[in-house]
């Protein structure tokens, strides 16, 4: 009886050693697949490095809130509050899904409003992610001395800048150190809709042709394949494969516009040390699959603030 | 409790929190060392750090828009040799730039006249000679970007 005990003890520690291994490997980084196309350069015995050169870390990066509301100022869009989720909305967001998606809206309506100097919005709506971020029990992502810090600098807006996108990786990083990898990647579907929410209905569909706003409206195309790839990463997770249908059917209509792109060149400025990407491109959008895009992703973003 | 029973909560503890504890300091070293050094690009906010061995590879792929002035950022930890990158273009493969050519540059800025979605290509390098354990350490890959 004291040997079966004693050996049932062994066993259980064993057990415990090997999850913590299969915990230490779940939580180095993402998925892996495909093979290597560096050259090994020797050191690692063969077996090793054929194991290596088989494992290879894939990430998929989306726009982040912030870029989204970079790309939408740059494009010389104007400032329109009523095209902003009301932070008064904060307590409708009960589940984690809505939770999630609301944290990516807030966190563009933020961007957004911090890149036009609107300093109450800014207050307002900084207040309004913190209740999502918390919401999540993402901790310290938005604290009471970040506000404070958006509070003594709300005039600066370098400073603003800085102090989002810091929320912003500490959000990121808290999900997926804690293999919350699917909930990060709805936060940034629900800003990456936020943002061309507020896109297209800042154009008018009879002015489409040589718009800036437009192209980088029709530019999202480019990052459907990798938020399709990154959702389904994600398979056991019903909120990630609900925002995949959305995505989908924003895709179905992405596909009827056309992005024409020749080859790239890259010259470098030996002055300044930057590279220049060189390479033309044409897009063509017509006015009916512009208002099909805008009338999608008005309904998809009104059921995620809902 | 007993000695052995204390043994053996420790050596589990131990076990659960130590990957917990290695990912937190992958983002202090994400945060403090290559995100600072994107400067004077703003950095947009995502996180993409991982652990990675000597010999291990990673890709990330994103879009990149025309007429903005962006800085890939690619760090590795210090117990690491340099970090190899390639940014390549994923339509063709068609390699842009080459960090092996600039001495292991740690970062590449550019600009682009068209939006692309580029791949970029992370390898730790293995030190010459023969090594039993290789080591393992944070590898972060971040973006900055700005106006013209």
């Amino acid at each position: 009886m004291n040997r079966n005990l004693i050996l049932s003890g062994r066993l259980f520690l064993l057990l415990f050693v090997f999850l913590g291994f299969i915990m230490s490997g779940c939580n180095r980084g993402p998925k892996s697949e495909g093979s290597g196309d560096f050259e090994a350069s020797g050191g690692l015995d063969a077996e090793t490095q054929a194991q290596l050169n088989t494992a290879k870390r894939i990430f998929y990066s989306l726009p982040s809130p912030l870029e989204t509301a970079m790309l939408i100022k740059n494009a010389g869009a104007q400032y329109d509050e009523g095209l902003m989720n009301l932070t008064g909305n904060t307590s409708r967001y009960i589940t984690s899904k809505s939770k999630a998606l609301n944290l990516g809206i807030y966190s563009t309506d933020l961007s957004y409003a911090s890149l036009f100097d609107q300093t109450q919005a800014t207050l307002n709506y900084i207040e309004a992610a913190k209740k999502m971020a918390d919401g999540l029990n993402i901790l310290n992502a938005i604290n009471e001395e970040t506000i404070q810090r958006l509070e003594e600098h709300i005039n600066n807006r370098d400073v603003i800048i800085d102090i989002i996108s810091e929320t912003l990786m500490n959000s990121s990083s808290f999900l997926q150190e804690n293999g919350l990898e699917a909930v990060a990647t709805v936060v940034l579907v629900g800003g990456w809709v936020e943002g061309l929410y507020i896109a297209t209905n800042l154009v008018d569909e009879n002015s489409l042709k040589d718009n800036k706003l437009v192209e980088r409206i029709v530019d999202q195309k480019l990052s459907l394949d990798i938020m399709v790839n990154l959702l389904e990463e994600s398979p056991e997770d019903a909120d990630a494969m609900a925002v995949l249908e959305d995505v989908k059917s924003l895709k179905s209509i992405f596909d009827k516009i056309t992005i024409k792109q020749g080859n790239v060149t890259a010259v470098e400025d030996p002055a300044t040390n930057v590279t220049t990407l060189k390479s033309e491109s044409s897009i063509h959008i017509t006015p009916n699959v512009f208002k099909e895009l805008r009338s999608k992703v008005r309904e998809i973003r009104t059921s995620y603030i809902s | 409790m007993t000695k052995k029973g204390l043994l053996f909560i420790s050596l589990v503890a131990s076990m659960l929190l130590l990957p917990v504890a290695m990912n937190a300091q992958c983002k202090q070293f994400a945060k403090n060392t290559c995100k600072s050094g994107l400067k004077p690009y703003q950095h947009d906010g995502n996180y993409h750090a991982a652990l990675l061995i000597e010999g291990e590879e990673a890709e990330l792929y994103k879009t990149f828009y025309s007429d903005r002035n962006y800085r890939i950022g690619v760090c590795g930890a210090h117990n690491l040799k340099p970090i190899e990158f390639k940014v390549v273009d994923t339509r063709n493969g068609k390699v842009l730039y080459d960090n092996s050519l600039k001495d292991y540059d740690w970062k590449w800025d550019f600009t682009l006249e068209s939006s692309q979605q580029l791949k970029i290509m992370v390898k730790v390098p293995i030190p010459e000679g023969n090594i039993d354990e290789p080591e393992e350490g944070c590898v972060a890959i971040l973006f900055g970007s700005r106006d013209d």
